[in-house]
């Protein structure tokens, strides 16, 4: 039975910087069971705060305890940093309120909402991986439902516009989580990732191309092929900008090992322009996954 | 006057052209010949650094790790570099690198994202390295913005910056005020790293000595990405001829190149066709064998593609945009 619309979940954003407000934003174009009651960030003069003022949301700039003061806050996203986050979990974990984590603090487990999130329903905390992950490893997924993966690789190349200082201080932990995520959630017995930066002007719309090799040269292609195109309409459902370029090129490579195919998908995230520029899809696949990871815990906790 | 410091890449940028199937016995080989004749730096890595080894870039015949150690045995003098590319190789690889005998890191972002490097400069200085930032695709920006990026890699530990022409797309003029800006504006030391993809790997070179580039690179034969790089035997015999101080010996540095390098190389990197396209179109020398080996998969014209690629201002490393871009080429052609 699905739970009425009327039906709502208080859900509150932490961190008022550009994921915290495009977030707030795709809350307030979909909420679905949730209502967003607050939004919270520690810097006073935060034009995340005051923009959420404007839209009749309400702002602080305590923290966390706000959050805490409030019993009825059922869901929270956060959208600080890790460091933040360590603490933010602990402190949200003793007052039995849900994390949807998108920083890379990793406290709870990985989630992509087609792929493994069903599993995790009962967790008090999920973490979001990375925006390359929650990008490239329901590919890689799609791929090994059918015939084992042994290697997966994704290269992610997003406008250097959109990569904030903490990616940028961070870079090895992006390549480090995403590469696991490829194995622990994708399936690939190995996962490699890589990131690129491009400065072009105008943007780069984000792109990321998976690459998985597998055991033999005589593959079901056709089962894989449709086995990733259903995975790309799932994904679409909640990242509408998710498409893949081509069809996934197969090609037969002489390796060291003997014939190996390797399948390459070339995929195109556009963001929904909610209220980060529609070229930075890499945070525009973050904030509406943690929309829809919010979305599937709201009309679990009104009990559908 | 003193010569600049020589770095030798063959065994790094010279990995492209060998398609990073270099052995151990062709490592230990040119190390040792190197280090004879006198260069002071030696860098060994896979092509695209610590870690590259890849779909995307190619898979290495032989680990990395095991080349870097095997060139360490082979020379009593020579200290042993490796590239680093943050976002491709991690402070883990960097850590068994040192383990396994480099003394220079060389930290290589794309020029606009200087930025990037900060942990990996924190951790090569913390364990006692020596620490050179690479701005790689120097000829996309000018002069005083790549000072800006210099300066940001100067504040995170570097020991050196280097104006590096990743496209083989600056001439000389182009190439001496990136380095005279550097030199303004760092206190440290200022490379230059060249590509001959149209014919000025020396030319540049001289002109970046010239505006006061403390360091250099070449590579035997000039085995490297594109059209390769300055040869390094080309290279130390026009500064003898220039009559800069130096310690290395002209003469065993043809050697090495003759009887050594020439032997072994798949091919001779000169400035054809397709690399002169790369050079003229400025995108990454390594795309060279890609665009090739995809034009001819595809029936495209690997020149089309390379051209397509500049102007769609792929960086450092965009490998997998050749497939796309050689997709889109052979649909339009149907």
């Amino acid at each position: 039975m699905d739970a009425s619309l009327n039906d709502k979940v208080k859900v509150a954003i932490l961190g008022s910087g550009n994921i915290g407000s495009d977030l707030m934003f795709k809350i307030l174009r979909a909420p679905g069971h949730m209502q967003l009651a607050l939004l919270t960030g520690i810097e006073p003069g935060s034009e995340g705060l005051a923009r959420a003022r404007t839209l009749g949301i309400n702002a602080s700039h305590d923290g966390i305890q706000p959050i805490l003061d409030d019993p009825e806050i059922k869901i929270i996203f956060d959208a600080t940093s890790a460091h933040a986050h360590v603490r933010h979990a602990k402190m949200l974990k003793e007052a039995n309120r849900i994390a949807i984590d998108l920083t890379p603090a990793a406290r709870g487990p990985y989630v992509i909402p087609p792929v493994n999130l069903g599993a995790h329903m009962d967790e008090q905390n999920v973490n979001l991986i990375t925006c390359g992950g929650q990008a490239t490893i329901p590919l890689v997924y799609a791929v090994s439902r059918v015939v084992p993966v042994p290697y997966a690789e994704m290269v992610s190349t997003v406008a250097s516009l959109s990569a904030g200082p903490g990616t940028r201080q961070n870079i090895d932990e992006f390549t480090f989580t995403t590469a696991r995520g490829l194995e622990v959630i994708g399936g690939a017995k190995q996962g490699k990732a890589i990131i690129i930066l491009n400065p072009a002007d105008p943007p780069i719309l984000m792109r990321n191309t998976i690459y998985v090799l597998l055991e033999s040269e005589d593959v079901d292609r056709k089962a894989i092929v449709e086995s990733v195109e259903e995975m790309v309409a799932a994904v679409q459902a909640y990242v509408p900008g998710y498409r893949l370029k081509n069809e996934p090129v197969f090609e037969v490579r002489e390796m060291p090992e003997g014939k190996r195919t390797l399948i390459a998908m070339l995929l195109e995230v556009t963001g929904a322009g909610d209220f980060l520029p529609p070229y930075a899809g890499n945070l525009d696949i973050m904030t509406a996954s943690a929309r829809q990871v919010g979305e599937l815990f709201a009309r679990k906790l009104l009990g559908e | 006057m003193k010569a600049p410091r020589l770095t030798d890449t063959t065994l790094r940028d010279g990995s492209h052209a060998m398609r990073h199937q270099f052995t151990r016995e062709q490592v230990k080989n040119v190390a040792q010949a190197l280090d004879k004749a006198g260069v002071p730096v030696l860098e060994v890595t896979h092509g695209d650094g610590l870690a590259g080894s890849s779909i995307q870039y190619g898979f290495s015949l032989t680990n990395e790790m095991d080349l870097i150690e095997e060139a360490r045995n082979a020379v009593t003098n020579a200290r042993i570099a490796a590239l680093l590319l943050p976002g491709i190789g991690t402070r883990k690889e960097l850590k068994e690198a040192i383990a396994r005998g480099i003394q220079v890191v060389r930290i290589a972002t794309q020029c606009t994202e200087a930025d990037i490097s900060q942990q990996h400069f924190g951790m090569a200085k913390e364990m006692g390295l020596e620490a050179v930032g690479f701005l790689m695709m120097s000829h996309m920006r000018p002069p005083e913005f790549l000072a800006e990026q210099a300066l940001l890699m100067e504040s995170y530990g570097a020991d050196c910056v280097y104006v590096v022409d990743s496209a083989g797309a600056l001439l000389p003029d182009g190439s001496a005020s990136r380095v005279r800006a550097l030199k303004e504006a760092l206190k440290i030391q200022v490379g230059f790293h060249a590509h001959n993809n149209l014919g000025l790997g020396v030319g540049n070179t001289l002109a970046a000595v010239e505006a006061g580039a403390d360091q250099i690179d070449g590579t035997l034969r000039g085995l490297g990405a594109g059209a390769g790089n300055t040869a390094t035997e080309l290279i130390a015999a026009a500064l003898d001829k220039l009559g800069y101080e130096h310690d290395w010996d002209v003469f065993a540095l043809l050697d090495a190149a003759e009887f050594v390098v020439a032997p072994f190389m798949p091919f001779q990197p000169i400035p054809d066709r397709d690399s002169i396209a790369i050079g003229y179109a400025g995108v990454y020398s390594t795309f060279l064998l890609h665009a090739k080996r995809l034009g001819k998969q595809y029936n495209v014209d690997p020149l089309k593609i390379l051209v397509e690629l500049g102007r769609r201002k792929t960086m450092a490393g965009q490998e997998d945009w050749i497939l796309d871009v050689a997709l889109e080429l052979a649909k339009q052609k149907k």
